[in-house]
């Protein structure tokens, strides 16, 4: 039988990003914003926008991709696919349904984006002024859970508790974005380094989580252009190979409300095991990690949940010290990410994934050549990816 | 909560009013608690207990699970102390404790509720707590809310 995978067919050859804004102070409008972030991809890979004929992107994201086209001039419109569920969890598997369009014949060259300008609609941080509410948050919003800190800190608390993993943990993955973005010029929080002490006197949001371990709400778009493999070398930067691809959810992880048979959980463990097989690396193997800071605390189980340590060992793994760059153990989120660099629904993490493969990062890795992206944690669908580079062919 | 303001409820007015989906699904469940009676699915056929609501059992997927009153009693799962508020509506409300209560002898089916009490209070996991009902009458769509005390 042949075996069905991604691996080593498609490659990232381009990626490129509007500037970075704290919400509502892009002096651009949304869509626009994208454009650039398009335009910049394209003179990356040096590709006309015109020959773009795929298009790929997730969380209803508003920009739609006709218009897109439409704007740019696209000769031949060909795919076009849209990931289920809201919020960062479709990050990766955005690349992953362009990537198959590739290789299923359906687009030669795929753009994958994410624009979002929250201080142009909704931000994610307050709920929307409404009289009633129906379904799953008729559940939650009378009791004071309406938006995301609420929502997950329910998970988090429960987490901590039944693995003893303590808030020193959780800081630690903040410190590393703080200080990752320190290096990165692109990055919101440049300029505006974290101290341990900051971060413990900084105000509650919601219990377990302080300021700093939510992410921001900003103005920003990325996007990243693929092609197939055979083709990659045809461009001006070292190809960055996609491994392996995976999205999902565990048994009825969407139970409404709060039912979840594996409650504290970041809806990784099946995600992860297919994930690791497609790319045949193993956890060992991974040089460098972007992981979807949503919150600190579910950075903290998805990188359990993808094998870097068990639970039980949060609190001795994750460390300052282990998680920066260059030569942390693990060095984590690069580029600063949703806290530090801006929270484009973490599709700044799959560029900066890139990046590192191709060994641009501002904080670069000691070890590059496989870097993983985990898309958003205790959501469903959830996503995650393996980049590579040629040597891992 | 801060506001003190003769309130008998929890959380300040002006929070969205549950109601049940245009399809009906929940309308048990919030008719039930306008009752005094907390009301979970429980399939007829395999016996599966399912909150929230769906119009088939996972278990066994046979259509339209039964609706069961149980007793509003359960351990808490997990909680969580708000200080930032996210609705206009709590600007002058935080903090205020939201608590994950298990149901042991309903499958082990969670709910969220608020935990009536000092809002600085510690909170135990595990503990036992029974169900308080909430009734919001003078509002443009009445309803009611199952919050929860420590139980004595």
């Amino acid at each position: 039988m042949t075996e069905r995978t991604l691996r080593g067919q498609v490659a990232v050859v381009g990626v490129g990003e509007s500037e970075y804004y704290r919400a509502g102070r892009a002096p651009d409008p949304e869509f626009k914003l994208l454009l650039k972030a398009v335009l910049a991809a394209c003179r990356d890979a040096d590709i006309d926008p015109a020959d773009i004929d795929g298009f790929a992107s997730f969380a209803d994201d508003r920009n739609d991709a006709v218009r897109i086209a439409t704007a740019l001039g696209v000769k031949r419109l060909r795919s076009t696919t849209m990931q289920w569920g809201g919020g960062g969890g479709g990050c990766a598997a955005a690349v992953a349904n362009g990537a198959a369009a590739i290789m299923s014949g359906m687009a030669q060259c795929v753009l994958v984006y994410r624009g979002l300008a929250q201080g142009q609609f909704g931000r994610f941080g307050q709920a929307a002024p409404r009289a009633t509410i129906s379904g799953d948050m008729a559940y939650q919003m009378p009791y004071g859970v309406l938006a995301p800190p609420q929502k997950f800190a329910m998970k988090v608390q429960r987490f901590m508790h039944e693995h003893g993993v303590r808030r020193e943990a959780l800081r630690a993955i903040a410190l590393a974005s703080y200080q990752h973005a320190q290096a990165n010029p692109r990055a919101v929080m440049h300029g505006k380094p974290l101290s341990a002490e900051a971060y413990d006197a900084s105000r509650w949001i919601v219990e377990p989580f302080r300021l700093f371990d939510c992410c921001m709400e900003n103005d920003g778009a990325g996007a990243l252009l693929l092609v197939a493999a055979e083709r990659a070398k045809d461009f001006p930067h070292w190809p960055v190979y996609l491994l392996g691809a995976a999205s999902g959810g565990d048994w009825r992880a969407a139970a409404s409300p709060h039912n979840a048979p594996h409650y504290a959980s970041a809806n990784y463990s099946g995600v992860s095991s297919d994930l690791y097989r497609m790319a045949r690396v193993s956890p060992a193997d991974v040089g460098v990690v972007q992981s979807y800071e949503n919150f600190t605390g579910g950075v903290a189980m998805a990188l359990s949940e993808h094998g870097f340590f068990h639970p039980e060992e949060a609190n001795d793994f994750l460390t300052p010290e282990n998680l920066v760059a260059p030569s942390g153990k693990l060095p984590l989120n690069t580029s600063g990410g949703n806290l530090g660099e801006c929270y484009v629904h973490g599709f700044e993490l799959v560029i900066e994934a890139a990046r590192q493969v191709r060994g641009e990062s501002t904080s670069q890795a000691a070890r590059h050549d496989v870097a993983l992206v985990i898309g958003g944690p205790m959501v469903t669908p959830a996503s995650s990816l393996l980049f590579g580079s040629e040597a891992t062919l | 909560m801060t506001d003190s303001s003769a309130s008998s409820t929890y959380l300040p007015v002006g929070l969205p009013a549950p109601v049940p989906e245009p399809d009906g699904l929940s309308a048990p469940y919030w008719a039930g608690l306008r009752e005094e009676k907390l009301r979970v699915q429980r399939c007829a056929h395999c016996h599966t207990w399912q909150f929230g609501p769906e119009w088939v059992c996972h278990g066994c997927r046979t259509f339209d699970p039964a609706w069961h009153e149980v007793a509003p009693r359960g351990r808490i799962f997990s909680w969580e102390r708000v200080w930032h508020p996210s609705h206009p509506a709590l600007a002058q409300a935080t903090p205020y404790l939201v608590v994950l209560v298990e149901l042991p002898h309903a499958g082990h089916v969670r709910m969220l509720g608020n935990l009536l009490g000092d809002p600085r209070q510690q909170i135990e996991m595990g503990a036992a707590v029974t169900g308080v009902f909430e009734h919001h009458a003078d509002v443009a769509t009445p309803y009611s809310l199952l919050q929860w005390r420590l139980s004595t």
